[in-house]
C-alpha cells in the first residue's frame, strides 16, 4: 500500500488526544461493463486521498455538495465499504485490518445516525424492539426486562415518552423517529457517532429541537461527533472544527470561527456566498459570487486542482497539479496556492 | 389597479380514512403583476396544496376545493371548465416543481418535452418550436442547447433539469409562474445559480413569482412580500423586512429563531419550538399554534385570532401580537 506524500500531510493540532485517524483514505468504486464478465472500465474516485484526525469531545463537521465524498467517508470508517486504500486508525487500532469478531467489538463504540427518518427504521419492528436490537446483537443486556427498562430511559433521555416503544414507525413524525434513530444509536453507551446529514430532513422548528438534542447529549455522555452535513449553518452551529470537501478531497479544515470568518479557499468563499441569510438587508447588500458551472463528474476529475474549472482565481499551474493541504495559519489548513 | 391574482378564502380539503384534512382552510392573498412573493412555511402547512389548488391539479375526488375564489385577471379559476383551464395551464400560468428528478418524463427528449408545450398554446409548426425552444435553453443558461434538445432527462444533472424546468414554465411567456420548492432538491451553489437566474427572469421578463418555500433565507433574499403559512392559514403577512425584524406572530418568530445563521455568533443555543404540528383532522375552535405557543392565553383555546392589519400591509393572526412584537425586540 502506498501513501503519498500528499496523504501523509495530515493536519495536527496538540490539543486533545486523538480519537480517529484518517490517514489517506481513498475509496474508487469500480465501473464495470459486460455480462457474463465483469471487467472494471474506469473508477469513481469518491473519496481521493484525505487524511484528518477527530479529537475525543470535538464535533468535526464534514461539509461538501452531493457528490463530494462525505458520506463515503463516513461509510468507510464504519467500515461498511471497503477502503481502496489508506488506513481508518480508531483508538490506536486499524479497522481495515482487525478480524471481523473484533470490529464487531469496535462497533460498541462507534454508532451512526442516518438522514433518512424513514427508511432507516424497519417499519415492520415496534419503537422498542428497534432501539433493543443493537444490544441484542451485542448480547450487551441478555434480560429481557432490563432490555426494556433501558429501552424507557433511551427514551426518556431523547426526550420521548417510553410509551412510544410499543408503536410502529409509522406512528410518529418525521423528528419523532429520529429521536429513535439517536436513541437507537446510543444504547450501545457509544463514545463517537458519525452523523450523517442527521437534521437534513427535518423542518426547521423540528431541527433546531434534534440540534439542541445532540448537543445536549454530546455533553451528559462525552460523545465525540463526525457531523456529515451540508447545511453550512448547521454545521458552524454545531461543530468545533470543519474540514470541506469538494471531489473526493479536502480543499480546507480549520477550526469553525476561523473558517467561517476567514475562509480562505476559494471554494470555501463561494458556499459560504452561495448560503442565503435570512435579513432581507443583510441579503440585499451582500455580494453574492454566484459560482459557475457545476461539479465535474467524479468519473473524470479535472487534472491538477479538482476545482480549478470553476475557480475564479485559478492560474496556468492549477491545471498540473493538486495542491497539498498546507498550514497557513495556526490550525487552519488550505489546499491551494493561490491564497 | 387590481391585482394579477386573487385568492380569496380558499378553502381545499381532503377526504381521508381519519377524516377530512382541512390542508387549506381560509386563505386569502394576492399577488400583483411582476412581484414575488414568497409563501413560507413546514411541511403539511398547506403552502403546495395552495398551489395546485390554484392551477386546479388538487387530487380529486379525495381532494377538492371547497370554498373562496381564485380570480386570475378577474376571473375565477374555479368556475373555469377542464378544457379552458388546460388552455390557462403552462400558457398564462405556470408552475416549476420541487423535483426536478420526477416532474420531467424520463422517455421523452428535452426537446419533445419543451416543444409540447409550445405546439399545445402557441400556433407554432415544428421548426418554429424548435427554434424557440434552443433560444429558452440559452435564455436558462444551458450551453450547447441544439444537442440539448435530443438528450433525455437523465443525461442532464439535478441542477440542468431544473433549468429544463424553467425554460418549460418561461415559454409561453406566463402571467405568472409558481414555483414550489425550487431549490430544495439541489446543492447551495447551484441552488443559488437557479434563484439568481429565476429572479433576472422575473425582473426582465415581468413575470410575476409566487415561491413557495421553507428557507427563510431564499425568502429574505428574493421575495418582496412574504405570506406565513401555519396549520392551513396564513398567520402572519407583510414586506420582508417587517417580517424578519418586526415578526408579530410567535411562529414567525419561532422560525426565525430556530435556525442557526451564519450572520450570528457562534455559541448561542438555538430556541426551537416545543412540540409538533396539529394533526388536520383534529383542529377545534381555537389558534391552531396555541398548544406550542409561549404567548398563548384562555381566550386563544376559544376564538380563532382573525388576520388582522397592523398597518402598513403587515398583519398578524394571533391575539398576542403586541406583545409578540415587544418580546421580539427585547430578544434582539
Amino acid at each position: 500500500m502506498s501513501v503519498t506524500e500528499a496523504d501523509t500531510n495530515t493536519p495536527q493540532q496538540a490539543l486533545g488526544d486523538v480519537l480517529l485517524q484518517v490517514k489517506g483514505l481513498k475509496k474508487h468504486f469500480p465501473i464495470t461493463d459486460g455480462i457474463l464478465v465483469k471487467r472494471a472500465v474506469g473508477h469513481v474516485k469518491a473519496v481521493d486521498g484525505i487524511s484528518f484526525e477527530v479529537r475525543k469531545g470535538e464535533t468535526l463537521g464534514l461539509v461538501g455538495e452531493s457528490g463530494c465524498g462525505k458520506s463515503t467517508t463516513g461509510r468507510c470508517i464504519l467500515q461498511l465499504d471497503q477502503l481502496t486504500e489508506g488506513e481508518i486508525i480508531y483508538d490506536g487500532v486499524d479497522l481495515s485490518t482487525i478480524s471481523r469478531a473484533e470490529l464487531n467489538r469496535m462497533r460498541e463504540r462507534i454508532q451512526v445516525i442516518f438522514q433518512d427518518p424513514f427508511s432507516s427504521l424497519n417499519p415492520r419492528m415496534k419503537i422498542g424492539d428497534i432501539i433493543a436490537e443493537p444490544m441484542h446483537v451485542h448480547g450487551i443486556e441478555p434480560d429481557a426486562a432490563k432490555r426494556r427498562e433501558r429501552v424507557s430511559e433511551l427514551l426518556t433521555v431523547c426526550g420521548l415518552s417510553p410509551r412510544f416503544a410499543d408503536r410502529y414507525p409509522h406512528e410518529m413524525s418525521g423528528g419523532q423517529r429520529q429521536r429513535v434513530g439517536i436513541a437507537r444509536a446510543l444504547s450501545m453507551r457509544p463514545e463517537f457517532i458519525i452523523c450523517d446529514e442527521a437534521v437534513s430532513a427535518l423542518d426547521v422548528s423540528i431541527q433546531a429541537q434534534v440540534i439542541n438534542l445532540l448537543e445536549d447529549l454530546r455533553e451528559q455522555f462525552n460523545l465525540t461527533y463526525l457531523f456529515i452535513a451540508h447545511d453550512l449553518s448547521v454545521v458552524r452551529h454545531l461543530c468545533h472544527r470543519v474540514a470541506v470537501m469538494y471531489l473526493g478531497k479536502i480543499v480546507e479544515l480549520a477550526e469553525s470561527d476561523e473558517l467561517f470568518d476567514n475562509p480562505m479557499h476559494p471554494y470555501t468563499q463561494a458556499l459560504l456566498s452561495a448560503v442565503p441569510v435570512p435579513d432581507p438587508e443583510l441579503e440585499a447588500s451582500r455580494a453574492h459570487q454566484v459560482m459557475e458551472g457545476e461539479v465535474p463528474s467524479p468519473i473524470n476529475p479535472p487534472s491538477g486542482c479538482v476545482f480549478h474549472t470553476r475557480c475564479p482565481k485559478a492560474v496556468d499551474s492549477c491545471k498540473t497539479a493538486m495542491p497539498v493541504l498546507k498550514e497557513l495559519r495556526p490550525g487552519h489548513w488550505v489546499a491551494c496556492t493561490e491564497v | 389597479m387590481t391585482a394579477l391574482l386573487q385568492i380569496q378564502d380558499l378553502k381545499t380539503q381532503f377526504s381521508t380514512s381519519s377524516g377530512t384534512v382541512k390542508a387549506v382552510d381560509g386563505v386569502t392573498y394576492d399577488v400583483e403583476e411582476g412581484e414575488t412573493v414568497a409563501v413560507v412555511g413546514e411541511s403539511g402547512c398547506g403552502k403546495s396544496v395552495t398551489a395546485l389548488s390554484i392551477m386546479r391539479l388538487v387530487a380529486e375526488p379525495a381532494g377538492k376545493i371547497v370554498g373562496g375564489q381564485i380570480l386570475f385577471q378577474g376571473r375565477n379559476l374555479i368556475d373555469v371548465d377542464i378544457e379552458e383551464m388546460r388552455r390557462i395551464r403552462g400558457k398564462d400560468i405556470a408552475m416549476v416543481f420541487q423535483e426536478p428528478m420526477t416532474s420531467l418524463n424520463p422517455v421523452l427528449t428535452i426537446g419533445i418535452q419543451l416543444m409540447e408545450t409550445l405546439q399545445q398554446h402557441l400556433d407554432v409548426d415544428e421548426t418554429a418550436a424548435k427554434a424557440r425552444a434552443v433560444e429558452l435553453l440559452g435564455l436558462v443558461g444551458i450551453s450547447d442547447a441544439e444537442r440539448r434538445l435530443a438528450q433525455y432527462p437523465h443525461n442532464l444533472s439535478g441542477g440542468m433539469r431544473q433549468r429544463v424546468m424553467i425554460a418549460m414554465a418561461l415559454s409561453c411567456e406566463p402571467k405568472l409562474i409558481i414555483a414550489d420548492e425550487p431549490t430544495t432538491a439541489l446543492d447551495v451553489t447551484i441552488q443559488a445559480q437557479i434563484l439568481e437566474l429565476m429572479k433576472d427572469l422575473t425582473r426582465r421578463l415581468g413575470v410575476a413569482l409566487i415561491i413557495i418555500t421553507h428557507n427563510l433565507g431564499v425568502v429574505a433574499r428574493y421575495a418582496n412580500r412574504v405570506n406565513v403559512m401555519y396549520a392551513g392559514k396564513i398567520i402572519e403577512r407583510g414586506n420582508a423586512r417587517e417580517i424578519y425584524h418586526n415578526p408579530k406572530h410567535p411562529y414567525t418568530l419561532g422560525l426565525l429563531r430556530s435556525v442557526p445563521r451564519l450572520d450570528q455568533p457562534r455559541g448561542e443555543r438555538l430556541v426551537p419550538i416545543t412540540g409538533h404540528p396539529p394533526d388536520l383532522t383534529r383542529l377545534d375552535g381555537g389558534c391552531a399554534f396555541r398548544p406550542r405557543c409561549a404567548f398563548a392565553t384562555e381566550r386563544c383555546g376559544k376564538e380563532k385570532p382573525p388576520l388582522e392589519d397592523l398597518g402598513d400591509g403587515h398583519l398578524s393572526a394571533c391575539w398576542e401580537k403586541e406583545h409578540v412584537s415587544l418580546n421580539a425586540r427585547k430578544a434582539s
